[in-house]
This record gives structure tokens, sequence and C-alpha cells, in this order.
């Protein structure tokens, strides 16, 4: 069964394979989407009564924010500390840029309520940030396309994932939005990075810093949880690491 | 990383391969319109590439060429009939770049891609070699998994992307 909403403004899409009623996958996804919407309340910019609009109007202060919002820091924190820098969450006037953090742990955590509620074969699909288990039958592994960064409907390679998640980052969706931290200019040495990883925060947090450290980020991320690594630098060299599956015809089913 | 740039010319050497091949099958009988005056790729070198095929009977000889000014001129010897299914496969020219020359095959099943080997690639100093065998995996497999492999979902970067959407749709839509 396939579900699809828009949250975040975004299309998240997913895809239940379990042989399961009905009724309880519709459940199970309906309460993955809910996680979806409330990160969304929680952590949107655009509304100015989200926590993450209240705290940024005071100025960054942490005091009395809730678990989730504090969750949220640490991760971007952490993944601050291991870039060097080059990954950041703070705003030169103090205030919490998140982005680079919600919507992958938001995803993840959709998907680990998918697997609350039983469920063993799922891909959920949060605007290009991935999550997988299990198969989408006949027990082959699921085959995740990378979009190849100079068009919409071309394909850099298709994966073979059986479970965790990838993510990719580019500036081509939303222009130079990704600050290399440590100058503050918009990282500009990779069209795309794209990381597999055990888990979609993982996955999403990695690749916005690959993306943002440039081409020795790719390697780099082998060390801090990635399981594979690919992307395509400015002048289109493509870079690959790790383990990467690639998806072959005779795996077909 | 301009170690490493000469990977970016050998993927466009398999691309540049891949549409002379697809252009010169379609033009050998496919059924489908030929239209091989669209394919306009500027390369530096041109040299004549070669084709062989283990269809049976080969005895027509077309001799119209795939390629405009793009590398891989297929001078394929099909019969139109069995182009559709026979194993077919496309040699490139051979492209001089700054690293070296750079050839690749390419093997097609009907219009599908099967095998892209790497017939000749840099090779002068130890570093070459050794980024090649790294590199030259992922090349062939990656053009392989756009050919053939079904897609179940899409990873990019997206944020309100009618783009998105649309790929996500023919995601499903391939379904």
């Amino acid at each position: 069964m396939r579900f699809l909403e828009t949250v975040m403004g975004i299309p998240m899409s997913i895809d239940v394979r379990d042989a399961r009623d009905p009724r309880a996958v519709t459940q199970a996804a309906e309460r993955a989407f809910a996680v979806l919407r409330d990160a969304d309340e929680r952590f949107s910019a655009y509304r100015p009564d989200s926590e993450l609009s209240r705290v940024n109007a005071r100025g960054g202060e942490l005091a009395g924010v809730s678990d989730d919002f504090r969750e949220v820091v640490e991760l971007g924190s952490a993944m601050a500390r291991a870039s060097g820098g080059a990954f950041r969450i703070r705003r030169p006037d103090g205030g919490w840029d998140l982005d680079g953090v919600v919507k992958g742990w938001a995803a993840d955590r959709a998907a680990r309520t998918l697997a609350d509620e039983g469920l063993c074969d799922y891909c959920l699909n949060a605007g290009g940030d991935v999550a997988v288990a299990g198969s989408p039958g006949d027990d082959r592994p699921w085959h995740v396309a990378v979009r190849s960064p100079d068009s919409a409907t071309d394909l850099l390679a298709v994966l073979e994932e059986r479970r965790g998640g990838v993510a990719t980052s580019g500036a081509y969706e939303r222009g130079a939005h990704i600050v290399d931290g440590r100058t503050g200019a918009p990282a500009t040495q990779l069209r795309s990075a794209t990381v597999v990883a055990d888990d979609l925060t993982t996955a999403d947090l990695l690749a916005t810093a690959v993306f943002a450290l440039g081409p020795h980020g790719v390697r780099w991320a082998l060390g801090h949880g990635a399981r594979a690594v690919l992307a395509v630098a400015a002048d289109g060299t493509l870079l690959g690491v790790g383990e990467l599956a690639f998806a072959r015809e005779d795996t077909e089913g | 990383m301009n170690s490493k740039s000469w990977r970016g010319t050998i993927l466009f050497a398999v691309i540049l391969v891949t549409m002379g091949a697809t252009v010169g099958l379609k033009l050998y009988g496919v059924g489908e319109q030929a239209s091989s005056a669209q394919t306009s790729v500027h390369v530096s070198t041109s040299a004549s590439g070669s084709t062989t095929s283990t269809s049976p009977s080969a005895t027509s000889t077309p001799s119209a060429s795939a390629s405009a000014t793009a590398t891989p001129s297929a001078t394929a010897s099909a019969p139109a009939a069995s182009a559709a299914t026979a194993t077919k496969t496309v040699t490139g020219s051979a492209v001089d770049t700054r690293y070296g020359p750079v050839q690749v095959k390419v093997t097609f099943s009907g219009t599908t891609i099967t095998a892209v080997d790497t017939v000749q690639y840099p090779s002068e100093s130890g570093r070459d070699v050794e980024i090649n065998s790294q590199a030259l995996p992922i090349l062939q497999q990656e053009t392989l998994s756009k050919q053939s492999a079904q897609i179940d979902t899409v990873s990019g970067a997206t944020y309100t992307s009618e783009g998105y959407i649309q790929s996500l749709q023919s995601a499903i839509d391939q379904r």
C-alpha cells in the first residue's frame, strides 16, 4: 500500500509491502505521518508559533526547550564538531538553523514508527530522504535510485538497500543554500552528495556535512557512520567510496 | 582533486559510446524512426570505432554512420530484422585525454545495455592504476544500473520541487 502526503511543503511517501490487514497498515502510515507533522509544527521556521521560532526570537536560548528540540540541537552540534565546523546549525545572529537535521531526523523517527507498528517491509521517502526496511517483494532489496544533480529526470545510479537510510544533498533544488560553516560561503565543490548509513538521521546529517566539506568529505564520512558515499564533484567527476551496492538487471523482481 | 578528474572523462566517454551505440541501434532497424543527425556531441578526437555483432547471418552492411561529430562511429553489420534481440558489441573510439587514451566497449541485448568494458584506460603512473581499480567498476555498474534496474524510489535533495514530484510520480508509475 502506498501513501502520499505533503508535510513541511514536501511530498512524502510511505510504501508498505507487508501482507497485513489494510486497516492496520493505514493506521501505521497515519501514525508515521503524524510524527512528521509534529516535527513540522515544532521546527518550522515559517510558523511564528513553532518552538524553533520562539527559541530564535529570544536569541537561541535553550533553557526550557522540549526534549525533541534538545535532541535535534545535540545531533546537529555533534555533527558540527565532527566536521570541523563545516556543518553548522547556528546562525551568525545566534539563532538555530536546524534544516540540516530536522527532515532526516523526523523521517527516521517516522520510519521507526512503522517498525514499532510491526511492519517489516517498507520504504519511506521524505522529500528525497529515504528509509527502507526489508524487501519490496520476492526477497529482493529495495532499489533506491539517486537523482542526477544535473536533471530531475535523470538518475545517477540505482542502489540496493535492505535496511537503513539514503540521503542526498545538493544545490540544485534550493540554490546554494548549504553553507560551509568554516568560511560562511555557500559550498560549491560538489554538485551532490549521497550517503548511505544504517539509519536515516545519520545519512541525512552526513550528506549535508559531506556537501559542505567538499570532495575530501567523501572519505571522511566513512569514519563517521556512512556505509557508502556517492558524490558528483563540481567538474562532474564521480566520487564513490564504501559499500555501494548497485542494482543489476538480474535482480529485478 | 585534479588527479581524479579523468574519471569524469571516462564517464563522458561511456556516455558518448552509449549515445552513439543507441543511435546506431535505432538506425539499424529496431523499428524506431532514425534521427541520428540530432546527436551532435563535440569531442576533440574522432577516430572511427568498430562494431562486432554476434547475430546470425550478418549479410547486409548498412553504411550509414551513427555519429555526427560524436565519437563512436558505429558501423554495424547486423541485419535489421535481428537487431532488436541480437547481442551486439559496440566499441567506442579511443579518446585522447590528458591522462592517456580512454576507450570503452558497450554490449547490448536488443537496446538494453548488458555490459560496459574498458578497452583502454590511463595507466601511465601507479597512481592512475590505483584510481582505475577503484573507479572503473563504479562507472561501469553505474551505467548498467541506469539502463536496467527497476526503481522503487528516488533519493535526491528536494524542497517543494516540481521536479521531485514528477520524479516521484514516475517512480510510482513504473511500479
